[in-house]
């Protein structure tokens, strides 16, 4: 029987699983793509609703490892066999890891922006996407237009890449709203003087203090809502971008000029995921996330034995929700083991 | 001309009590896609017509649903077919033959 | 009276109802056809050239079917023996029928029946090098071709895989019937024949002789009555054959050849249902090869195909849905072995839908600014070239881009006409059936175009170029920007340095089917790409499935189109799949593992510094207004 765990993804729910199982002694190795653990949390800024810093987060996290796990970054799984009792871990650099044990916490991609041609991205320079405004944040950067200026005005546009049949993605992206809000009154905290216009088609602010927040950006910072999803963008000789939309509460269709758009990308299922579940055969859901054994009652669970699913590989989830996540498949993977530790 | 026999201030109220549904109905059986409407929006922005003169084509079938169907026909009248409208639904509704059914019923129910 | 027998009634009547049925409907057709057309049929038959061209059509397709031997030899073969058979049959048999008689006129059962009545005359067996010896061997290898795709065409019932059919077209009643007069035709003449040649001992040739003396010897039967019998029932099926033959499929034997007769004399599908209409509809066999060509096969609609579109029409019920459940993507009428034209049939239907709605475009004439402020509209200034981006390419911005930076780098004069939004182009309307109110729209961008006193209009969108080029009368040449950028490439005016590896080119069905360009875009692409082999292309090529052809398609359906396209298109592994038309750009790209980009796009990355304009003005302002 293997002792050690394997979680691939080091994202904030690979770390959370693996905090907690090393404080219940128990040996985790987490495999990591990128350079340093932390997935997407490692771009963003400030986290919503309370604004605090993403870093912050990050830091509780990395401290909270424990001695018994092991991070290997700058490693991408190739593929995952099953074998006698474990899986057999495929690393595209040649290494080779075997394991009874697999968290997959994979997470999720954002959707490419330039597949919404009509909204420009990729062709207009002054249409950026939400992760590029956040890494203007984090670099403590100045929010511009191409041209250096200081915008008068922002468009912020919501739903883009989710709730569009017309991409393929039907299912919600659940925080993006939240985000906007979010951006919304981060620009005006930086820009006073720039008018924002949030074009949305509900605002979905489901979760504790969303709400509030919102409620924030209409009373303190005068952010402007529209309700109408915007339909195509065209670009005028000075680079600003015209918005097309309808105000669906007065019925009728508006044109704005705006200085500089921000596309709230959504969540598409990752990549490494989807590579990951050929090999495996995992179960997708309609959304192409992967499906746990029981939505309800083993969220964590597939229908492989020691295979775990945590985070966003399972659909659009908020930072708070994912870490609790990571931490309920350490509960779970706890259980697995002891359960074949007795049957041994 | 259909009796909708309201009064003076019919116009202020959507009257789903009273209001003639038949063209709601048979546009509902003919091309169901309508239902998935979450009135976004995008059709009446990307709209062709609706950039030249007073069209809205999302407010004309919600009205239709609603069984609003007065002024109906010299709006829908309005529509070149482009199809604009249906690229940019977010939601699939297939809007060019929505308004080639609305034609029809409102053919139908005179 | 020695040549006659009253078993041949049945075939004589029928044959007598059938040349009636046939002359009523060919004559209500020529009567039901607009006097110009009617007027080309006469000038036709005035020109033997034409006469004889349409002969030799009639040759070559109604009994040799040579397009049903380029689709698939064996059932061109299946077709032909059939037909050339038959044919051939009637022709050797009365020329064998003069011998014996002695005369050029022979009643018609005579030849049908010789071997009936000329039974007692000896002739010595499989001598093949007398008159009577050649004729019997041929009649009975002609009989051996009919009986061979007799039995192809069983075979082909159940396993239609083998004559290249997925799948067949489903049958009706009257067509079980007269399919089993047809099948039992020969084999009872077979069967007439040899009992006959059997029983007397002579008459027969290489193969009823033979059959007659095997059976003789099988099991010897003595009454001449068994014989008679098998003539009985040779007469019936015949007749019966004839007499259901004008209300089943088998319609298309000879309305066929009055099609052809029409083709050639000029008569083209007209917007309204005519003699032509009905001709072609009759003209339809229901070979089935429309049916595995229709895209509508992969999203599993399975009723709407040009088969049974045309079915209906002849039964006169064709549901609404049916005949707005089609792409128009052309793609069946250009694998119709009789030429149809599947798609003006279905038009025709559509129009007569909607003949009754009406439109309102009366706001065009005031153009006035609508909720949406209009200050960047203009009244078009004098250019050289007008471009139209067409509706759709203002949701694919980056068509309109490249095109904007290709003119200038070209320092061509040119204007947007739709720079802030387009009115439709018209076809939209016209396909679905509403025709006279697409005039308007029209007018209006007719306009538009001789506002700028352009020479050349320019589009980016393959259905505004077919209805440019095919119903609006513009006294200016019209290009799809394929044909126009090939032009600039060709006369060096747009250096090309990138080159792209492994592109493949999907055909916008209205550029290729719809208008035949297929080798502009093809020479463009090869001038800055590799392009990969696309399995189904050019004449063949799969429709995108977001064709607005079609109205009743759901969502999923038109992805489920799309995704069987991807899958040819994708065989290869291209690197980028580069189109021509911002429908099938936006189709494609919504499923598209690999980047779809228009060809415009292709051939401005491939430009070594292009000119910088972001958008419409401030380059052209610098560039062009001052040539």
């Amino acid at each position: 029987m293997y002792k050690n765990i394997i979680i691939v993804g080091g994202g904030i729910a690979g770390m959370a699983a693996a905090a907690a199982l090393s404080e219940i002694g128990m040996e985790v190795t987490v495999l990591e793509r990128e350079k340093l653990p932390g997935g997407h949390v490692r771009s963003w800024d400030r986290l919503f609703p309370t604004l605090r810093a993403a870093k912050e987060v990050l830091d509780f996290l990395n401290k909270s490892l424990g001695l018994l796990t092991e991070i290997i970054c700058d490693i991408e799984v190739g593929s995952i066999v099953p074998t006698p009792g474990g899986y057999t871990i495929h690393c595209t650099n040649g290494d080779i890891f075997t394991t009874g044990c697999l968290v997959l916490a994979t997470g999720y991609d954002l959707f490419d922006a330039r597949k919404k041609e009509e909204y420009g991205f990729g062709i207009y320079e002054n249409v950026i996407t939400s992760a590029d405004l956040e890494k203007i944040f984090r670099e403590g950067n100045q929010v511009t237009t191409c041209g250096g200026q200081v915008p008068r005005r922002v468009g912020i546009i919501h739903c883009v890449g989710s709730r569009d049949e017309k991409v393929g993605n039907i299912y919600c992206s659940k925080v993006c709203c939240v985000t906007g809000v979010k951006q919304a009154i981060e620009i005006r905290q930086m820009l006073p003087d720039c008018e924002i216009f949030s074009f949305y088609m509900d605002l979905r602010m489901y979760d504790r203090h969303f709400e509030e927040l919102y409620f924030e950006a209409q009373q303190k910072w005068n952010v402007n809502f529209i309700r109408g999803r915007l339909s195509e963008c065209a670009e005028n000789p000075d680079h600003s971008i015209i918005l097309k939309t309808e105000d669906t509460l007065t019925g009728h269709p508006l044109k704005l000029t705006v200085d500089l758009v921000v596309l709230l990308v959504g969540f598409v299922p990752g990549s490494s995921a989807r590579k990951i579940t050929g090999s495996l055969g995992l179960l997708q859901g309609t959304d192409g996330f992967l499906l746990p054994a029981d939505e309800h009652t083993a969220g964590n669970r597939t229908l492989l034995p020691g295979v775990f699913l945590a985070g966003a590989v399972k659909g659009p989830a908020c930072v708070v929700d994912t870490i609790a996540d990571g931490r309920a498949t350490a509960v779970e993977v706890y259980r697995y083991m002891k359960h074949s530790e007795v049957a041994k | 001309m259909i009796h909708f026999g309201y009064g003076v201030m019919a116009d202020a109220t959507t009257d789903y009590d009273r209001n003639d549904r038949r063209i709601a109905e048979y546009l509902l059986e003919h091309e169901p896609s309508v239902n998935l409407c979450i009135g976004c929006g995008s059709c009446t922005a990307a709209c062709s017509t609706g950039r030249m003169v007073e069209f809205n084509i999302r407010r004309l079938h919600t009205l239709i649903r609603r069984g609003e169907t007065l002024k109906l026909k010299k709006e829908i009248m309005k529509c070149m077919f482009c199809g604009k409208c249906q690229l940019v639904c977010p939601r699939g509704v297939n809007l060019r033959n929505v308004i080639l059914t609305i034609n029809r019923a409102l053919e139908q129910t005179g | 009276m020695i040549n006659f027998n009253l078993f041949v009634l049945p075939f004589f009547l029928g044959l007598i109802y059938v040349v009636f049925a046939i002359g009523r409907s060919w004559y209500r057709w020529i009567r039901s056809l607009p006097a110009s057309d009617k007027v080309r049929l006469t000038t036709m038959f005035r020109q033997p050239r034409q006469v004889l061209l349409a002969l030799g059509e009639v040759c070559t397709e109604a009994l040799l079917h040579r397009r049903m031997w380029k689709r698939n030899p064996l059932l061109g073969y299946m077709h032909m023996s059939f037909a050339l058979g038959w044919f051939l049959l009637i022709v050797c048999g009365n020329l064998e029928s003069r011998y014996y008689s002695g005369s050029h006129l022979n009643a018609p059962y005579y030849p049908i029946f010789l071997k009936f009545f000329i039974h007692d005359r000896l002739v010595i067996f499989f001598e093949v090098f007398s008159v009577p010896g050649f004729f019997r061997f041929l009649m009975d290898l002609l009989l051996l071709f009919v009986l061979s795709g007799l039995v192809l065409a069983m075979v082909k019932r159940k396993r239609s895989k083998w004559f290249g059919l997925k799948r067949t077209a489903e049958f009706q009643l009257t067509d079980v019937v007269s399919l089993t007069c047809l099948w039992l035709i020969f084999p009872m003449r077979l069967l007439a024949e040899s009992f006959t040649a059997g029983y007397y001992g002579s008459g027969g040739g290489f193969l009823t002789q033979s059959l007659g003396n095997l059976v003789m010897t099988v099991m010897p039967f003595t009454s001449e009555y068994i014989p008679y019998s098998m003539w009985w029932g040779y007469s019936l099926v015949l007749g019966l054959f004839f007499i259901t033959l004008p209300y089943t499929r088998y319609m298309h034997i000879p309305t066929e050849v009055l099609l052809i007769f029409f083709r050639h004399a000029g008569i083209r599908p007209k917007k309204w249902y005519s003699g032509f209409s009905d001709a072609e509809v009759l003209a339809c066999s229901r070979c089935g090869v429309c049916i595995d060509v229709c895209p509508l096969n992969e999203a599993g609609i399975v009723d709407a195909q040009a088969v049974y579109f045309i079915r209906g029409l002849r039964d006169q019920y064709v549901p609404e849905s049916v005949s707005r459940m089609c792409l128009l993507c052309g793609r069946c009428q250009e694998a119709c072995p009789v030429g149809l034209h599947t798609d003006s049939l279905r038009l025709i239907k559509r129009r007569e839908l909607v003949s009754g709605q009406e439109t309102d475009f009366s706001w065009l004439a005031s153009a006035a600014p609508g909720p949406v402020a209009l200050e960047t509209r203009h009244i078009p200034r004098q250019a050289e070239v007008a471009y139209f981006a067409g509706c759709m390419s203002h949701l694919t911005p980056a068509v309109i881009r490249s095109m904007r930076r290709i003119m200038d780098q070209a320092g061509i004069n040119w204007v947007q006409l739709d720079e802030d939004g387009s009115v439709c182009c018209g076809r939209p309307l016209m396909v679905a059936g509403k025709d006279t109110q697409a005039s308007q729209l029209m007018e209006f961008n007719k306009n538009q175009v001789l506002a700028t006193g352009a020479r050349l209009l320019v589009t980016s969108c393959p259905i505004c170029y077919r209805v440019f080029r095919e119903d609006y009368n513009l006294p200016v040449r019209i290009q799809h920007h394929s044909q126009f950028i090939l032009d600039l490439v060709k006369t060096g005016k747009i250096p090309l340095q990138a080159h792209f590896r492994k592109v493949a080119y999907h055909d916008p069905c209205d550029l290729g089917r719809g208008s035949g360009v297929y080798e502009a875009p093809r020479e463009l692409l090869t001038k800055i790409a590799d392009l990969v082999e696309v399995g189904q292309d050019a004449h063949n090529a799969q429709c995108c499935g977001g064709s607005l052809g079609i109205f009743t398609a759901t969502q999923e359906q038109r992805n489920d189109m799309a995704a069987a396209a991807l899958d040819v298109l994708l065989e290869n592994q291209p690197e980028v799949l580069a189109t021509a038309c911002p429908l099938c750009k936006k189709t494609f790209a919504k499923q598209s593992p690999v980047p779809v980009k228009d060809i415009a796009e292709l051939v401005c990355d491939a430009m070594p510094n292009p000119v910088y304009c972001s958008a419409s003005g401030q380059s052209r302002r610098a560039g062009s207004y001052a040539t």
